[in-house]
């Protein structure tokens, strides 16, 4: 069964258990917990919504509405592995949604004129900048300066929430330009039909792809492999699950209207009794995959995560290894920045308006996205595809007490009672594992 | 006051010129506290030269500025009679200055190959981290520490005392020492480990690398020393070659400061 590479023998193996076999083939048990855990809260709202949960249209803005909350908790997961906290990213998101807001609307108008073609990316960087510095400027503080970062941080929930307030005095800003827009997803933010196809096909041939150099490389080295069943399982449900949501985002249709002018723009004629047009995957969703990617590629493959989990492990050792601590620390702080200010994009064109309200709050559904995700809160320990998972998990919640009629006060008790549990429960493995 | 002139180092090692490591009047003080006061020690390439003292005498203190761990206040460190500056770990082990701490300094969190390597990893012509190297590497030199060591993926929280400090001592002697630090390398094992990190301290003198070995236990330090450097109140008492001196005397050393006739006598020394 298990495939031996040939240089270094393997102990002499006694009965394995479950949690064994897991830890061979190097899959995470808790990971498997959460996608149960998913699958529960999804079929239970189905049920108790006679059907509604499970559409594509709710799948759909599910994921959507998930993407702000879960490119912050990325960040997040590195902040807290270093032993730290970040209860700014709300404010922060505010902040930034504003100074964008005042930027798109009001400046560049000006200098360009309305509806620039560049405007949308110019906006975009200016929030990733603005964010990353003010995040690179609390990092500093807390690494050098040695100031706890719950301390920092919590000043800086107020100061940005202020700050937010102050760029317009609290006016809101609208409508934002055309081009930015898809980034908070919509109709405008689906990319239709055949690209998502494209999408999906070319990140399966990338998993594919993938565990095969890894594989590659192992045994080259003569280390020991997964089972071959293991892994082609691995890869099978990979490739399945982004097709699967290639599937649904392509089964909601385009509102026939949009689909008319759609059809028609492309010099089309609009068929007697219309024409089902899929939306494909939203825009939001593909940068949160890509940011998740981005980080998980940062935090496994190079130094900068080496020494993130290390300063987590032990910040003594770290240092004693030779690791710049405090760089460290600070450009944790500044990515978490980087982050809030795509996120702060995403929630903007969402909205399609700045308000100094915006992200109101998010600093605990990102935490409790990290958390619920695996992160613990003592550090060292975390992954960025837990994170996600954590943040969809929360979203699904939240969706899914709205889609049932839930009354909103009731809805963060569940919330609160959710997150709670969680800890314990992992908590728990975690005590039954060492 | 230094006391260790270059001839006194001449009378303690016939034959050999250039010591591996001099360390001359070293201070440090935390808060009004001298921590060490004019400190000096040197160690020459193969030799274990045990450095002895009460907990609080300074000896650890005096260890961490060669490591790079603090800064001294004053004094100077010569590598192979060239004065350098230590002022990072990341420089002491450019100076081929390796370290073995107490405490292990291990990050608990991730696995053996990841603290072997850390600060100084392997990286791909991308410069990614090369995993697959560092786990071959790691499973060389670790077959030569401890050869039934097999937990290579798990995270070093999860190993036993003894295969912790083979983990350390990997990290240590990978990179090619020449000066080896050890902290109390036998505090926290047990009589069959103690005896295999005995080995290992004699294997590697005999491969010319210079070994400073901290202890406050003067068994564990006495067979294996060459010479014994004894501290107390963070000053130097005295240098001994363990051939000249009995364990006795240098429990005396260590107690009252009192220093024998045949040790060369340190600022620290009891006048009487």
């Amino acid at each position: 069964m298990t495939e031996v590479a040939p240089a270094p023998a393997h102990p002499v193996q006694e009965r394995k258990r479950l949690g064994d076999h897991l830890r061979e083939i190097e899959f995470d048990p808790r990971m498997i917990g959460m996608v149960a855990a998913l699958a529960v809260i999804w079929l239970g709202f189905n049920w108790l919504s006679d059907g509604a949960f499970l559409t594509p249209r709710n799948l759909w803005n599910l994921l959507v509405q998930t993407a702000s909350i879960a490119i912050m908790a990325c960040g997040m997961v590195l902040v807290i592995v270093t032993r730290n906290i970040d209860l700014s990213v709300g404010s922060m998101l505010g902040f930034v949604g504003m100074m964008v807001g005042l930027v798109q609307v009001r400046l560049l108008p000006e200098l360009w004129g309305l509806e620039h073609p560049l405007t949308w990316l110019v906006s975009l960087l200016l929030a990733m900048t603005l964010g990353g510095l003010v995040g690179l400027l609390q990092g500093a503080l807390i690494a050098y300066l040695a100031i706890p970062s719950f301390i920092v941080t919590l000043g800086g929930l107020l100061v940005w929430r202020g700050a937010a307030w102050w760029v317009t005095q609290g006016q809101t800003i609208a409508p934002m330009d055309s081009r930015f827009r898809p980034l908070g997803g919509g109709v405008e933010g689906a990319i239709g039909t055949s690209a998502s196809w494209a999408i999906g096909i070319g990140l399966c041939a990338a998993i594919c792809l993938g565990a095969a150099l890894i594989r590659r490389r192992r045994k080259r080295f003569g280390f020991v492999l997964r089972p071959l069943w293991a892994e082609i399982a691995i890869v099978g449900l990979g490739c399945a699950a982004v097709l699967a949501t290639v599937m649904v985002a392509n089964a909601y249709a385009l509102p026939a209207g949009v689909a008319r002018r759609l059809v028609e723009a492309k010099g089309g004629t609009w068929p007697e009794g219309g024409l089902s047009i899929g939306h494909g995957l939203a825009v939001p969703v593909l940068v949160a995959l890509a940011v998740g990617v981005i980080i998980t590629f940062l935090a496994n493959r190079l130094r900068f995560g080496r020494y993130v989990f290390a300063i987590g492990g032990n910040p003594e050792a770290a240092q004693l290894s030779g690791v710049k601590t405090r760089k460290v620390l600070m450009l944790v702080f500044g990515l978490m920045g980087v982050l809030v200010g795509i996120s702060a994009c995403i929630s903007t064109a969402r909205l399609n308006a700045a308000t100094n309200a915006a992200g109101t709050l998010d600093e605990l559904y990102v935490i409790a996205a990290a958390v619920i995700g695996g992160t613990s809160l003592a550090g060292g320990v975390g992954t960025i595809a837990g994170a996600m998972l954590g943040a969809l998990v929360m979203q699904s919640l939240q969706s899914g007490m709205v889609l049932i009629g839930v009354d909103a006060p009731l809805q963060n008790i569940v919330v609160g009672i959710v997150l709670v549990l969680a800890v314990w429960l992992d908590g728990l493995y975690r005590k039954r594992l060492s | 006051m230094s006391i260790a002139e270059p001839a006194d180092i001449a009378a303690t090692h016939p034959g050999q010129d250039t010591p591996l490591i001099e360390m001359r009047d070293i201070s440090i003080a935390f808060g009004g506290i001298k921590a060490v006061d004019g400190a000096s020690v040197d160690l020459m390439p193969g030799e274990v030269v045990g450095l002895l003292g009460h907990n609080g005498a300074g000896k650890s203190t005096l260890i961490k500025i060669l490591s790079g761990a603090y800064k001294a206040d004053a004094g100077t460190i010569r590598v192979n009679g060239e004065e350098v500056t230590v002022s990072s770990p990341r420089d002491a082990k450019r100076h081929g200055i390796e370290t073995i701490y107490q405490t292990l300094a291990l990050a608990d969190n991730v696995d053996a190959a990841a603290n072997i390597f850390l600060g100084r990893e392997l990286l791909t012509g991308w410069g990614t981290l090369d995993d697959a190297t560092m786990e071959a590497e790691t499973r060389k030199v670790m077959s030569r520490l401890n050869p039934h060591f097999r937990r290579f993926k798990e995270p070093v929280k999860a190993l036993s005392g003894g295969q912790r400090q083979s983990v350390a001592i990997a990290r240590a002697i990978y990179f090619n020492a020449r000066v080896l630090i050890m902290d109390e390398p036998t505090a926290a094992l047990g009589p069959a480990e103690t005896k295999q990190v005995a080995e290992l301290t004699l294997q590697l003198k005999k491969q010319g690398i210079g070994i400073f070995l901290i202890s406050h236990d003067l068994h564990d330090v006495f067979d294996l020393a060459d010479r014994v450097t004894v501290m107390k109140n963070g000053k130097v008492v005295g240098t001994a070659r363990t051939a000249d001196v009995t364990q006795d005397e240098v429990l005396g050393m260590i107690i009252s400061g009192k220093c024998p006739p045949a040790a060369v006598a340190g600022p620290g020394a009891l006048r009487s």
